[in-house]
């Protein structure tokens, strides 16, 4: 791989983060609702402290978290602290940190989401890929219209049907949270919680999937008609090759390399994807964090989560760029 | 019958139907032909005359609505015989390329994109010959290469990289790599260009020789008919009207249509007017009655539109199915022509 063209793509890859972070910045700026009096202000109304002590309590935070500021003085604050790898502090729970906060939610997300990105993928492209291929029986053909229809529907309304009827009604599944409270303090090593954080992951990871893998079916169903109308497909056959090696080195080969950007997409959106499953669950993940952050409107937890979703994106598709000439040997490294 | 005279293939009452809403269209309509081993036989006729539709039905790839409703085809190898038609589906697998190959226009889409020449070389051999080592299969697959005049390095390459002519190339070197006794090369030189035409027909035909294999040319390009076959089978409306020797098609061909396609072809001593057959091939779902060409021939009596044609087998190896040959012995043909090969040829 050329060396000049890997330097491009990542200076392209650094320009596009930077440009997201930057609209992320102000957004949540327009917004009148300010997070030091939201926090303050609930404080106040259980406690009774008079409005003035209440305005110098704002005052002496906005100073502390530097909101006192002009914006764009805030603007190059933030990114000298992002430089040094400072996401700041969470308003809504200083003296929390977000690093500290986005560290505790991650690894649940990236466990659930991961894991169902990759079922999804395999389920959908493999039922797919049988129903473009002509001599698949024909039930298989059939199956890709109910998951096109599964797949109409938002995946947390999908959860709201899966909890009243396999939680609350056949009591088969806890109904949300990430493992029993009760029976665990924490996360730990063990048998036991692992099964536990099984179980309760089952119903969120079937809502994501059975909204999803109509789509990927689709999509691999569309290639798969083209590839196997190929003269190489049936010159394969003229070859006398058995059908095994034909369905997958000169039909599935071929029609996957769509899908496989998909993936990389797929699994750049890992963060935000799961954001309402999560919420709905109570799943103690990015998503379920990133809402609590937006209601309050945490800016630094935002920014944190916001940040981390880009950089997700962005590598993933510098991925996809990089490696797309060995699925291809047609494409080739030329301009960024 | 000595066994040097028994034919390589022998094909009898071939006939393939294709099953569509419009109706039922008899594609292949009773086919019967021989091929004796090395030798060249040209398959010409108008497009949607069923040419390709024969092709594939030796190789047992009709594909639904499609149907071989009877026939059969009996090539003869070193192991006995084998009728093509009645093999089971494992058996046809392994017959084709081995027995039977077939070399599609492969300048164009025939190769896989995604894998490398030599991939594609290998997994044919592997199809038909795992008992080779690695080493062994790639040996084979570069020998076939060089046959064609095609670098070593070709090997290592993907279709892309090559130009269309090599692209062909490596067709046929796949096409030979099991050393077939019967080669179909359906329409091999169209897409090139007639330099590169001539260089990939020549290498084509040695490499038949050098196997002794039967090869069944189809195309449309009578010019490289008189060149390359040996033979030339004329298909109209599924039917063969009319096999003869090359040299005896083009001085003297027998059936209304051969005469009207060897006059429709540019000579050089009438530059510039070239005699068209007049309307188009009819639609396979309504055939004529009688004789399936009465409408368009020149020729055309009352017996043809009443009565099928008789198949006459001349005393000097010819075949026509028409009625002007249907009374006597001696073929004396009402219309001759004279144009020569030699003319013809480009």
């Amino acid at each position: 791989m050329p060396l000049a063209y890997l330097l491009r793509r990542v200076a392209f890859m650094i320009f596009v983060v930077w440009s997201a972070i930057t609209l992320l910045f102000f957004l949540p700026r327009l917004s009148p609702i300010n997070p030091v009096r939201e926090r303050f202000a609930e404080l106040q109304r259980s406690t009774g402290w008079a409005p003035r002590d209440l305005e110098r309590l704002v005052k002496v935070y906005e100073v502390k978290f530097g909101l006192n500021k002009p914006l764009h003085e805030q603007y190059v604050d933030y990114m000298s602290s992002l430089l040094r790898g400072d996401l700041g502090y969470s308003i809504m729970r200083y003296p929390r940190t977000v690093g500290d906060l986005i560290a505790q939610a991650l690894p649940w997300t990236i466990g659930l989401l991961s894991v169902t990105t990759l079922l999804t993928f395999g389920i959908g492209t493999g039922i797919g890929a049988l129903a473009a291929w002509p001599r698949s029986p024909q039930w298989v053909k059939g199956l890709v219209t109910p998951l096109v229809v599964l797949a109409a529907i938002p995946p947390y309304l999908l959860g709201l049907l899966l909890i009243y009827f396999i939680a609350f009604r056949a009591k088969l599944l806890p109904m949300g949270g990430a493992y029993t409270l009760g029976r665990f303090t924490g996360p730990e090593l063990s048998f036991p919680f692992l099964l536990d954080v099984a179980r309760h992951a089952i119903l969120p990871a079937l809502s994501l999937i059975l909204s999803t893998v109509g789509f990927w079916a689709l999509g691999m169903r569309g290639m798969g008609v083209t590839v196997q109308g190929e003269d190489y497909v049936t010159f394969a056959e003229h070859k006398g090759l058995s059908l095994r090696r034909i369905f997958y080195a000169y039909y599935v080969r071929n029609a996957i390399l769509p899908q496989v950007t998909a993936l990389a997409l797929a699994f750049g959106s890992i963060v935000s994807s799961g954001i309402l499953v999560e919420y709905l669950y109570g799943f103690p993940g990015l998503g379920s964090l990133l809402n609590a952050a937006i209601l309050a409107n945490d800016f630094f937890v935002i920014y944190g989560i916001g940040l981390i979703t880009i950089l997700a994106v962005a590598v993933s598709m510098m991925v996809v760029d990089l490696l797309y000439p060995l699925l291809d040997p047609r494409i080739r490294y030329t301009r960024a | 019958m000595t066994l040097q005279e028994s034919p390589v293939l022998r094909v009898r009452d071939l006939r393939v139907t294709y099953y569509t809403d419009a109706g039922r269209v008899t594609a292949v309509n009773g086919v019967s032909f021989d091929l004796a081993a090395g030798e060249r036989l040209g398959l010409v006729g108008e497009s949607g005359c069923g040419k390709s539709t024969l092709a594939l039905a030796l190789m047992r790839m009709i594909k639904p609505p499609g149907r071989i409703e009877s026939g059969s085809a009996v090539v003869r190898t070193e192991h006995g015989e084998m009728d093509l038609l009645a093999l089971d589906e494992e058996s046809m697998r392994k017959a084709r390329l081995s027995v039977i190959s077939y070399i599609p226009q492969g300048a164009m889409n025939a190769l896989n994109p995604v894998l490398r020449v030599g991939q594609q070389m290998l997994d044919a051999l592997q199809a038909h010959a795992p008992h080779l080592s690695r080493a062994e299969m790639r040996a084979r697959a570069e020998a076939a290469l060089a046959s064609v005049e095609l670098p070593k390095d070709v090997f290592d390459r993907y279709p892309h990289e090559l130009s269309g002519g090599m692209k062909q190339r490596v067709c046929i070197a796949i096409g030979i790599l099991l050393s077939p006794r019967v080669i179909i090369a359906d329409e091999p030189t169209s897409a090139l260009d007639v330099v590169v035409q001539r260089q990939v027909m020549e290498t084509l035909q040695r490499v038949q020789e050098q196997l002794g294999a039967a090869l069944i040319l189809i195309g449309h390009d009578m010019g490289l008919m008189a060149q390359v076959t040996h033979r030339v089978a004329v298909m109209y409306a599924g039917q063969f009207v009319e096999v003869s020797p090359v040299q005896a098609m083009f001085t003297q061909p027998l059936h209304p249509y051969t005469q009207a396609l060897i006059q429709s072809l540019p000579r050089l001593d009438n530059r510039g007017v070239f005699r068209s057959l007049p309307g188009v091939a009819p639609s396979l779902l309504r055939l004529p009655s009688g004789c399936v060409f009465h409408p368009r021939c020149a020729q055309v009596m009352e017996v043809c539109r009443r009565e099928p044609p008789p198949a006459v087998h001349t005393a000097d190896a010819r075949f026509v199915l028409c009625h002007l040959y249907g009374d006597d012995e001696n073929v004396a043909p009402r219309a001759t022509l004279t144009t020569s090969p030699q003319e013809v040829r480009r």
